[in-house]
């Protein structure tokens, strides 16, 4: 049995205290879906292409900003792209409202756990957490509601840039030099398979990063190209021991007008 | 079936309070001032491990004096209460007048209802988007909320600190300056040799998080 609470605060919070989604459940306040049975699915925009990879000393994460629904684009601006912490940043791709609700509990669960514990979580904490968030989601993938993240940090105990893959109940996989996930996954990973070299220099991954991309947007029609007219570009975000950076559009500009110019 | 023993409601309320005050009084003090990027919190604080100041919200800051366990309820309290806002409306909608008043009635009860009231003091700074205006709360072990300004002091030496630092603290201040106002404050208000300080700012440059804890040598450094 919950006690009343005292006063306004919640002063008593479920054990351990120091996880913003469990007290949000402990309280109601978590968004709480019952499918009927017999359902029929429902449609909703779905993010594409997102990929991360290794390099010396960090990662880099990158994606489209396409958003499609059946055959049709959705959103041609969308951000699929999000800083998590200070050091580690998330991609998504599959239903993009529950996907950008995932994100947004995510980054403020690892903010909440920093302020009660007064120190960040690991990496691989970080990583093992988003993966509990991905299964909870479960039930919705029945639906067709798939969300499926891409995690990339900087983890200053091993002092490199880590990657992780998620699928769609809550299994996680670190990667040993890049992942993608997404329509586009297939293609920006046979892409990024043949041009990947170990310990590259952060502009050279960047701007592979943006080429697979690239090259997965003329085959997938689900991965919207860069539109330089429009001023359309990748959102790309680096990480490293200095921190989470993410690109500037001016900074992107000239990496998508060459692997614009160099795809076939 | 017993009794209670009828106790009046003013000789109840004095034994609490003044039971409160001896165990905040045993607490060594903290102050926060303004200054020229934000605020400025000052704590004596032994130990490096637990910490008496804390980070609540983007622009929030807490600290409180007195029993160890309770101020540090309180604190969590306060995140999480910040936190479900923020995450259910948005992150504007997080202010230290909401938290402080949630903090005021909280402590308001626990005064009236419990058998023992909570030996805290605590305080809240905020600083605005642009770093030009200030807010100090302090909020005492009965729930009085009081709105302070330019700066405030809590813990057994308050009011001892606000005497030496209406002395001492002018406008615009930078952080080195602001730093020798309150340790000075501390020298005149305690007359005895600190045991380690504890620092952190509000500093309006931070980004989006503007708490920053602060290393004493590097502060005295610049």
């Amino acid at each position: 049995m919950i006690e009343k609470p005292i006063g306004p605060l919640p002063l008593d919070a479920p054990v351990p205290g120091s996880s913003f989604t469990d007290l949000l459940n402990w309280m109601g306040a978590a968004p709480e879906v019952t499918i009927p049975t017999g359902a029929s699915p429902v449609s909703a925009p779905e993010g594409t292409t997102v990929l991360s990879l290794r390099y010396e000393g960090g990662a880099v994460i990158a994606g489209d900003r396409r958003a499609t629904e059946g055959h049709l684009v959705a959103h041609r601006r969308i951000r699929k792209v999000f800083p998590a912490d200070r050091f580690s940043a998330v991609a998504i791709a599959g239903t993009a409202g529950l996907a950008m609700d995932m994100v947004k509990l995510f980054q403020v669960e690892l903010e909440h756990y920093e302020k009660i514990e007064g120190i960040r979580l690991s990496l691989e904490g970080k990583a093992s957490f988003l993966a509990r968030l991905v299964r909870s989601q479960l039930p919705m993938a029945f639906q067709g509601l798939v969300v499926v993240p891409l995690f990339a940090g900087y983890d200053d105990k091993e002092g490199r840039g880590r990657v992780y893959t998620f699928d769609v109940v809550g299994g996680r996989y670190e990667e040993t030099d890049f992942g993608s996930t997404g329509s586009g996954a297939r293609l920006a990973k046979s892409y990024l398979r043949t041009a990947y070299e170990e310990d590259m220099a952060p502009d050279e991954a960047t701007a592979l990063a943006v080429n697979a991309l690239v090259a997965a947007s003329s085959e997938d029609t689900g991965t919207g190209a860069p539109d330089l007219k429009r001023g359309i570009l990748p959102n790309v975000v680096r990480i490293d021991q200095e921190g989470l950076r993410e690109l500037s559009d001016e900074d992107v500009f000239p990496l998508a007008e060459s692997a614009m110019e160099h795809i076939r | 079936m017993s009794i209670p023993f009828y106790v009046a409601p003013e000789q109840l309320v004095r034994d609490k309070a003044e039971f409160a005050r001896k165990g905040i009084a045993r607490g060594r003090s903290i102050v926060a001032v303004d200054y020229a990027d934000g605020v400025l919190i000052l704590a004596e604080n032994p130990s490096s491990a637990l910490h008496k100041i804390s980070e609540v919200y983007d622009r929030i800051a807490f600290a409180g004096v007195g029993r160890y366990n309770e101020f540090e309820t309180l604190r969590k309290a306060g995140i999480r209460q910040a936190d479900l806002m923020g995450y259910l409306y948005s992150r504007e909608d997080v202010t230290a007048m909401g938290l402080a008043t949630a903090f005021s009635q909280t402590l308001g009860v626990i005064f009236i209802r419990d058998p023992k009231p909570y030996e805290v003091e605590i305080l809240l700074a905020e600083i605005s988007e642009d770093g030009s205006e200030h807010r100090l709360f302090r909020v005492t072990y009965d729930g009085t909320l009081y709105d302070e300004r330019r700066y405030v002091a809590i813990g057994g030496k308050a009011e001892q600190l606000v005497d030496a630092l209406e002395d001492l603290w002018t406008e615009n201040l930078s952080l080195r300056q602001a730093f020798d106002v309150c340790m000075e404050a501390f020298n005149r208000a305690e007359g005895r040799a600190p045991e380690g300080w504890e620092v952190a700012v509000l500093e309006s440059g931070n980004g989006r998080r503007a708490f920053r804890r602060l290393d004493p040598a590097e502060i005295t450094a610049e």
